[in-house]
């Protein structure tokens, strides 16, 4: 399974003998999986940065300047997060990428971002998003239907954005959104968060792998979904090492979440296309664990999911399987009576309701 | 070799409909694909002569512009794609020339970080460089049309690439876009200036391309030192003027125009510095483009002189 990337990501040692080609390729892939910047890593990390033919190098160096720059944005936006919650007495603490960033894990190592992740318990939620809010984190005007979707039926409120700052705030008060089957008890994450940095707390490092592959497995937008099983891969790689009763913790911790089936497949994949180490008693435990009959199909699709959107990626059926994945996830999410109406509007909203300069007036460069 | 001998088995609609047209500007090589006839009527007019990529050569930027679904196609509008990924809403498919000509800026405008890039058009002349920061619709696209149409070599019309460390800019020529009056404005300036499709009804008007490589050094690849920041604006009322501003301000200004200066942090700041400390900095009001093309020349060669 394969491609490019995902060789060149583990052995930034084949990264000097490309032709141009290959390279074009190589930084599509990259690119469009949302991994270029930590395939800059990956390669400065082994030393090999001089050996890249300068037209490819200033790309890895041009990414590498925007990863620099989110670090360095994240730690301002978190002092003035922090400073925001101080009222309430409540503990920041970050989810995914802003965590990876600033628990210095690998998982880190060239991980871009797009918003900042916060989990809060739910009592607290109103008073952070109040607290936020006066420290100018507003969220957006939504219309109605999504204002309140968001507030229904998600695991998060909808996003805040600070105008003066840019950055974006994604307030989460559980892993998965109450109307998923899974019947998780938040209040087990909040116990085992840990202190990264003074008043920076993430999750546990279990629980980082666990919500990763939860949320990666209910996500119903794959274009992110490689870029993800890396996070996954550099955490099992990091957090295995030296620690050997990881793995049993780690699937203790998923049960006593109600989430193996997600970790499991995270395991599966993670190991599948990463070649992540993973004790083989795990891998049997997932396989027998699958229901036989969704097997094969879950695994066509996810075979499918897991690859750069690129021509020379794609297998057959790739659009059909990424639309059953998106199906699938909102099935994940919500029982059916509430699944169908709500996709329906969906469906209306986005061939109806979109505005006609929507695109053109995106392009900030024009001249 | 330019792309228009390479075309003599196939036309730019073969190549563009193959996703085989691939040319060089300045230090980048893009590579089109598409099936719309009217960019390939467009590109035959604009860039006929680009330098032509190799087949071998490694893109930097892969852009394709294509009709999505059967929905899409009723309601005509078309899809930017950059590196097969959609980055923007479906765009009418009249805006289609317009708009494959911003994604091809956009390209560098979010990638390309290795220079300091400022928000400005380059011009120059006996190998001085005239750098052209403006705010969009400040009228520096029009007076670099008629300074390139006048003589002077256009590098850019929209980003000045400054390597750090120096006080150069990169040629990065492509067609100057010209928006709702500045296209009549300089079809009447000159009327062998040769344009691409018009745009209609953008949310910036309507918008015109003009071929910008009109010198035989226009292609070559060598940066060149600027001596000159000069900061237009197009007003009907104001009096024309050209007048010195303090470097200090320039230097504010200029890191206002730029796309990744705040990006680039420490190494930002000092390139801007390298570059400021190297020009002499002035403010040009203008509204006849006559006047504004001899206030330019006579403040060039004056620089000139030692």
């Amino acid at each position: 399974m394969s491609f490019l990337l995902s060789r060149v990501l583990l052995d930034p040692g084949q990264a000097p003998d490309l032709d141009s080609r290959r390279y074009g390729q190589l930084l599509r892939q990259a690119r469009s999986a949302n991994l270029l910047a930590a395939l800059a890593e990956r390669i400065r990390d082994e030393g090999l940065m001089e050996q890249i033919p300068d037209r490819v190098r200033r790309h890895l160096e041009s990414v590498a300047l925007v990863h620099t720059k989110q670090k360095h944005d994240l730690a301002y936006h978190l002092k003035l997060v922090q400073r925001a919650l101080a009222p309430t007495g409540q503990k920041m603490i970050l989810l995914k990428g802003a965590a990876y960033l600033q628990a210095g894990i690998a998982a880190g190592r060239g991980r871009l971002i797009s918003d900042i992740d916060l989990i809060v318990p739910e009592a607290d939620i109103g008073a952070a998003e109040q607290a936020l809010n006066l420290q100018g984190w507003k969220s957006g005007k939504l219309d109605p239907y999504n204002e309140r979707y968001y507030r229904q039926w998600m695991h998060e409120i909808p996003p805040l954005g600070h105008s003066k700052y840019g950055s974006t705030l994604d307030l989460h008060f559980t892993i998965l959104p109450p109307t998923a089957a899974a019947n998780i008890d938040a209040r087990l994450l909040f116990e085992q968060i840990v202190e990264v940095q003074p008043g920076v707390y993430t999750l546990s490092r279990p629980d980082m792998v666990i919500h990763s592959a939860t949320h990666l497995f209910h996500e119903g937008e794959f274009h992110n979904g490689l870029r993800d099983l890396w996070d996954l891969d550099r955490m099992l790689r990091e957090f295995s090492a030296g620690d050997s009763g990881f793995w049993d913790h780690l699937l203790g911790r998923a049960r006593a979440l109600d989430l193996v089936g997600p970790l499991l497949y995270g395991l599966t994949y993670s190991q599948r296309i990463f070649d992540t180490p993973v004790p083989a008693g795990m891998i049997e435990e997932a396989n027998s664990r699958a229901r036989k009959l969704r097997k094969p199909l879950m695994d066509f699709l996810f075979r499918r999911a897991f690859r750069p959107d690129q021509p020379e990626c794609r297998l057959p059926f790739t659009d059909s399987a990424l639309y059953l994945l998106y199906l699938r996830s909102h099935y994940l999410r919500m029982p059916l009576y509430l699944l169908i109406p709500h996709l329906a509007r969906k469906a209306w909203m986005s061939k109806f309701e979109e505005s006609d300069n929507a695109g053109i007036a995106a392009a900030k460069p024009a001249g | 070799m330019p792309l228009r001998n390479t075309l003599s088995s196939k036309d730019v609609g073969t190549l563009l409909k193959a996703g085989e047209l691939s040319f060089r500007v300045g230090p980048y090589i893009y590579n089109l694909h598409s099936s719309l006839g009217q960019l390939a009527e467009g590109l035959s007019e604009l860039y006929a002569d680009f330098p032509a990529a190799s087949p071998g050569d490694f893109v930097d930027y892969a852009v394709s512009i294509q009709r999505g679904g059967p929905l899409s196609t009723i309601r005509r509008k078309v899809q930017f794609l950059f590196d097969n990924q959609g980055s923007f809403a479906p765009i009418p498919i009249k805006q289609a020339y317009a708009f494959m000509e911003w994604g091809m800026n956009w390209c560098v405008s979010v990638h390309a970080n290795e220079y300091l890039k400022l928000h400005a058009a380059a011009v120059a002349r006996d190998g001085l460089v005239i750098v052209m920061p403006g705010v969009p619709g400040a009228g520096k696209s029009t007076l670099c049309a008629a300074l390139g149409l006048t003589g002077w070599r256009i590098l850019s019309d929209e980003h000045a690439l400054i390597p750090p460390g120096t006080s150069r800019v990169v040629p990065l020529c492509r067609p100057v876009s010209l928006k709702n009056e500045s296209i009549e404005t300089i079809r009447a300036f000159d009327r062998s200036a040769r344009f691409g499709p018009v745009s209609k009804d953008t949310h910036k008007g309507a918008v015109a391309h003009m071929k910008a490589d009109l010198t035989p050094d226009c292609h070559d690849q060598e940066a060149l030192p600027a001596h000159i920041m000069l900061f237009p604006r197009y007003s009907s009322v104001d009096r024309q003027e050209l007048t010195a501003r303090s470097k200090t301000e320039s230097f504010v200004l200029a890191a206002y125009h730029s796309f990744n200066y705040s990006l680039m942090g420490e190494s930002g700041f000092a390139a801007m510095q390298t570059l400021i400390d190297s020009v002499e900095c002035y403010d040009l009001v203008y509204r006849d483009l006559d006047w504004a093309i001899e206030a330019v020349g006579q403040l060039h060669d004056r620089a000139r002189q030692p």
